[in-house]
């Protein structure tokens, strides 16, 4: 840990030690700007990405098939709602206002998961999500749960053992279509090829074009890079592909004798950045979605804010 | 037509008013006035549906002819369902889905409790599931009725609104016709008129709190519970029902 | 625990503590936004408890706390670290004599 009386850059160099010796930072140690900027970036577009993410599956709770089907999603898309919260607090800890954070959202300016920014037009789709995008997501977080920054650290242990239960009912959803009839089969296959390629960019762009990426590391807030990780993603989605008995829509898709892993072909980085820069499918109704719901939520946030003021009020009569 | 089993009635009764609240509160999910009520009202979808499906199973059974929950959920008609109307009007603003919650949950609550000792063993076990769950959306609601009503002067107005929009559809709760009568012979249902004036007890001592007003008792819809519904039951099953019916010989 | 108590439209931030279950104490399990500490418990119940997760919930408004400061760690807590003494593991008991 940091001595306060230290000088600037004798303490930026204590901080580095510490985090570099596997130390956690809570909230009121001294840290670098830049760790801290660098979290509430990581942490709220994190935040963001859950909220965000409750609307291409919330699209079929009502939608959802069987009382049982209807429950599980429900619970899901409840669950990111939780996890959302969990890490609007984590982030909240940096002195940065959760009005300010989904202010940010609102005006475009704080990013959120690329992902959420397709369409789910199918059933299947829900299926895909829980299997793909949460099973990308878990690989993506469990490093997180020893992130050096505490609270976020905290955070996401919460939220992976939580969402264990994600993928797996992804999973099971996708099980059902695919041994189901020959009209889900083809729903679940549809579904794993519009899913693919933007769940394998989901670990965002590869190493050499990721700016942030060796800091991150460095200070232990990312623990593997993103091509290490879309790597696992890839090995481990392969295999259970062949046990849904669908097929990955990539022809150059091969074992690597040598490496012991799954070479993919070409990523569509153009697609990507698309998406990035707000040019997805859903980017612009995900983002009306939310500023709707926001905005139609007003009355609601000013008659609490109003009515616990008088309470205030009349217990302070009573008091006097 | 052949004979109504009163049983049978009734648990269709319980279960699609359960169910078609559950689906109009799940149409909140990500869209609350916060993100903390997503997931408070959610919780209580997910009440309604998980009531829904003891039920309509216990249904099924009654019934005897290899209809599951979901056989029932998703494969009958509008006519065919047996809801309270005031669960199947559309969610509206905050302030309808609350205070429908409100003086639907306060009901239950009640109802629920005294089924507890039901002489029919499956349905005083259901009962005593639901009731806690029906207390605690009672408690929740009425906070935030009270909040509105003494809000703002918009959230005031909103409130009133709901109430007056809502509380024709209420009585409906408190209708018996000759199920009703054959269940609470054999003791398998409670009575539901015998608490209406305790439960018009506390919904009024909300509704003072908040500083609203009851209207007049002047309309009061019925229908529902045999079949004759508003026309919002049908889009709202049409939407819920899509997947079934267009793939009748799918398993999900 | 954050110095900035406000948010959400001026709603007061509480920190959360969730009994597991009877004979455990309550744990810090997160903070929450809400206008009043009803409407924290109601949030805290949602939020923190949708598994089972709690047989008791306590709100406290974060600005209600009052915490060490962290350079004051070294002052606070290092004295403590002599006292090994305090320690069963530093006696020298004959391992053959039960019940020590």
């Amino acid at each position: 840990m940091v001595h306060e009386a230290s000088a600037p850059d004798e303490r930026a160099e204590q901080f580095d030690a510490w985090v570099a010796d596997e130390n956690k930072v809570e909230p009121q140690d001294w840290m670098p700007e830049g760790y801290a900027k660098t979290l509430v970036r990581q942490i709220s577009q994190h935040a963001h990405s859950e909220i965000i993410g409750m609307q291409p599956e919330g699209n079929w709770i009502t939608r959802a098939p069987s009382l049982r089907r209807k429950a599980i999603l429900l619970a899901k898309v409840q669950d990111e709602a939780g996890h959302g919260l969990y890490l609007y607090s984590a982030a909240e800890t940096l002195n940065v206002s959760r009005d300010q954070m989904e202010a940010d959202l609102m005006s475009g300016k704080a990013k959120y998961s690329s992902i959420f920014n397709y369409p789910t037009l199918t059933w299947a789709d829900v299926g895909a999500i829980g299997w793909l995008v949460d099973g990308a997501a878990i690989v993506n977080q469990i490093p997180l749960c020893r992130c050096s920054y505490g609270p976020y650290a905290r955070a996401m242990i919460r939220v992976c053992k939580e969402e264990s239960f994600h993928q797996r009912q992804g999973f099971e959803l996708m099980m059902a279509l695919s041994q189901g009839t020959p009209e889900q089969k083809a729903m679940a296959q549809d579904a794993l090829n519009r899913w693919w390629w933007p769940a394998v960019q989901m670990f965002g762009p590869p190493d050499h074009d990721s700016p942030h990426s060796a800091q991150s590391m460095a200070w232990k807030i990312k623990r593997f890079s993103n091509d290490d990780l879309r790597q696992k993603f890839i090995d481990m989605a392969v295999k259970q592909a062949q046990a849904l008995h669908i097929e990955i829509p990539d022809p150059d898709l091969k074992f690597n004798e040598e490496t012991g892993h799954w070479d993919t072909g070409e990523i569509n980085w153009d697609e990507f950045w698309a998406v990035v820069k707000g040019h997805g499918p859903c980017s612009r109704e995900r983002m009306a979605n939310r500023r709707k719901a926001h905005n139609d939520g007003a009355w609601v946030r000013e008659a609490a804010t109003a009515f616990a003021a008088k309470e205030r009020a009349r217990a302070e009569k009573v008091a006097a | 037509m052949s004979k109504v089993d009163p049983l049978f009635e009734t648990c269709l009764r319980l279960g699609d008013t359960a169910l078609v609240l559950g689906q109009r509160l799940a149409e909140w999910s990500s869209k609350a006035p916060t993100v903390e009520l997503d997931i408070a009202l959610s919780n209580h979808a997910l009440d309604m549906i998980g009531q829904a499906q003891l039920f309509l199973e216990y249904a099924g059974r009654v019934e005897g002819k290899g209809r599951d929950e979901d056989a029932l959920a998703y494969h009958r008609q509008d006519f065919e369902f047996r809801n309270a109307m005031i669960a199947e009007l559309p969610k509206g603003d905050f302030a309808c889905t609350m205070v429908r919650q409100l003086l639907f949950a306060t009901y239950a609550s009640m109802f629920y409790e005294r089924m507890t000792a039901s002489t029919d063993a499956d349905l005083a076990a259901i009962a005593g599931k639901a009731e806690k769950e029906m207390a605690y959306h009672a408690r929740h609601a009425g906070e935030w009725v009270v909040r509105l009503g003494d809000g703002t002067e918009e959230s005031h107005q909103r409130a009133q609104d709901a109430v007056n929009l809502l509380w024709p559809y209420a009585h409906e709760l408190f209708q018996t016709d000759v199920v009703d009568q054959a269940m609470i012979e054999t003791g398998v249902l409670p009575d539901a008129a015998a608490f209406k004036g305790e439960w018009l007890g506390e919904i009024e001592a909300v509704l003072k709190r908040a500083t609203l007003s009851l209207p007049e008792d002047d309309w009061m819809p019925s229908g529902g519970r045999s079949g004759q519904h508003t026309e919002h039951l049908a889009y709202l099953l049409a939407e819920m029902q899509v997947l079934p019916r267009a793939y009748p010989d799918a398993k999900w | 625990m954050t110095n900035d108590a406000k948010g959400k439209g001026g709603w007061p931030l509480f920190e959360v503590f969730i009994r597991s279950k009877q004979g455990l104490s309550h744990v810090h399990a997160g903070s929450l936004h809400a206008a009043d500490a009803k409407m924290a418990i109601e949030n805290a119940r949602d939020v923190y408890t949708r598994r089972n997760e709690g047989t008791s919930i306590w709100v406290v408004p974060s600005d209600a706390i009052s915490a060490s400061a962290p350079e004051d760690k070294g002052t606070l807590f290092d004295p403590a670290d002599s006292k090994i003494y305090r320690h069963p593991t530093f006696y020298t008991v004959p391992d053959d004599v039960e019940c020590l």
